[in-house]
């Protein structure tokens, strides 16, 4: 049967998945595995009372190097509205490149790792996200180097904390967004605490040649369980993180997407290093004024998930669409329809109830605080 | 038993015929979390969308695999849709219709030329 899989990149545990019985569709260019026998409700349901094992070697890592740590940190700040040079050795932070017009070219993860910066980006913009920082950062004295010969895997679920440290116990002293080296199953590996499910967790970068030792290593502790991309979907959408190309995009302001927490002072108005990135003017505009629309949690208040496009409406019979729903599904921890879209602004308050079309009815939801579960990170 | 290229069983049962969906359509669409089934006494056309099932990932649709009235509709399946993955052929069916003539059910696939489609 034609399952679409032909002329994709291939993760360099492909085999891992498919002998594992997984299901592989393309994602970003890749073949990818979307879920095990399991299914995506047990898997979902295994990352948040276990540990899920996750492999997300798609997505791209980027070394930053330049004279000094610092000097990589000052020039990535051209392109991106986050405190870098602020960013302590062996912390990571979440942020954006942003374009000319105040919207997000990607989302990414930077960790300073003492001498040099490792970013981690998303796989379908890695192309775009490389070729922008090789124009940009080599005047300004930075290297770029993109590393192709590492697997990434993630682990998570309040389990995982307790499966790394039975590898390696320095893991234990790790606390939320550390970064640091770990030896797993004697293995030299990049690890920070971290993820995208709302879990507490870890992603681990190992080199291809030794990343089955590693991967064979976690599948050994009982308390695991491998998770496609299906549930570390549903994982993050209760979890209310975006998902780039869907949640936040070219078009979608940081203040839009409320992710103004990722923008710290220092980049602000007033701050030290106030500004100096793409699309600062209206950045800066909209955390005076606002924005005209906002990302907020979506609660379908009957059983029909609601999913990305549906539209929303202030009343039953009104023709006014006041937003778009822009992630949607069912929550399996939360045991119901959940959803995230972009209202405007004055329908944003949590309560408002809306309404959504869903194959031509108009179906209750209501505006709804995020997350849908609580996020259980180790600070 | 028979079976469309649909994925749906039928089975008949007098002058109604049952219908339902098949172990290898579940396996397909994953875990099912909504089923909408169509009202009891709607007149159906064969291939008209009639009911709406969503996994965790999409949704699909159901066809009508006769012209008819559908004269029951299995609740249970929309109070717990998981039902359709743990028993497809049993406890979930989805709807009954009644037909002009159950004859017409003869022109599906019998079990192992479904089996056949599958493979």
């Amino acid at each position: 049967m034609d399952d679409g899989t032909e002329n994709l990149l291939t993760l360099p545990l492909e085999q891992v998945h498919v002998d594992a019985g997984a299901r592989m569709v393309p994602f970003a260019g890749y073949a990818m595995p979307v879920q095990y026998p399991t299914g995506v409700m047990a898997e979902h349901q295994h990352a948040r009372a276990h540990c899920g094992l996750f492999d997300v070697s798609h997505m791209g890592q980027v070394i930053l190097r330049a004279e000094t740590v610092e000097a990589a940190a000052r020039a990535l700040e051209t392109l991106v509205p986050v405190d870098v040079v602020g960013l302590g050795e062996g912390r990571q932070r979440y942020g954006f490149f942003t374009n000319v017009n105040g919207g997000i070219l990607d989302d990414l993860m930077i960790a300073n790792r003492g001498n040099h910066l490792l970013l981690v980006v998303n796989a379908a913009c890695k192309a775009d996200d490389i070729a922008l920082m090789r124009a940009a950062l080599p005047p300004l004295g930075v290297e770029v180097e993109v590393i192709e010969d590492r697997v990434l895997l993630a682990v998570q679920g309040p389990k995982a904390g307790r499966v790394l440290a039975a590898l390696d116990p320095r893991a234990d002293d790790m606390r939320f967004m550390d970064v640091g080296g770990l030896t797993l199953a004697g293995v030299d590996a990049w690890v920070s605490r971290s993820g995208y499910t709302g879990e507490d967790g870890f992603e681990i970068s190992v080199q291809v040649s030794q990343a089955r030792v590693v991967f064979d290593a976690l599948c050994a502790d009982e308390r695991v369980a491998l998770v496609g991309l299906g549930a570390r979907d549903s994982l993050r959408l209760e979890a209310g993180l975006c998902l780039y190309g869907h949640d936040i995009d070219t078009t979608t302001s940081p203040v839009e997407a409320g992710l103004t927490w990722a923008m710290q002072k220092v980049r602000r108005p007033g701050g030290d290093r106030a500004g100096g990135f793409p699309g600062e003017a209206r950045i800066f505009t909209e955390l005076e004024a606002g924005a005209g629309r906002t990302r907020v949690g979506l609660r379908p208040e009957a059983r029909a998930p609601m999913r990305e496009g549906v539209p929303l409406f202030d009343a039953e019979h009104s023709d006014t669409q006041v937003g778009q729903v822009t992630s949607g599904g069912f929550g399996p921890s939360v045991g119901h329809p959940v959803a995230m879209g972009y209202v405007d602004a004055a329908f944003a308050d949590t309560d408002t109830a809306l309404w959504g079309e869903v194959r031509g009815k108009r179906l209750p939801v209501r505006v709804t605080a995020l997350p849908f579960t609580p996020l259980r990170f180790k600070r | 038993m028979k079976y469309t290229e649909e994925h749906e069983w039928l089975r008949v049962e007098g002058d109604i015929v049952v219908v339902g969906v098949t172990e290898y359509a579940v396996t397909q669409l994953g875990d099912l979390v909504f089923v909408e089934l169509p009202d009891v006494g709607r007149q159906v056309s064969r291939d008209e969308d009639i009911v709406v099932i969503e996994s965790v990932k999409a949704a699909s649709d159901i066809l009508a695999p006769l012209d008819g009235e559908i004269v029951e509709v299995n609740e249970a399946i929309v109070e717990d849709p998981a039902l359709v993955n743990s028993d497809p052929t049993g406890a979930a069916w989805f709807f009954k219709m009644k037909v002009p003539d159950t004859s017409a059910v003869d022109q599906f696939m019998d079990e192992d030329a479904y089996k056949a489609l599958i493979d």
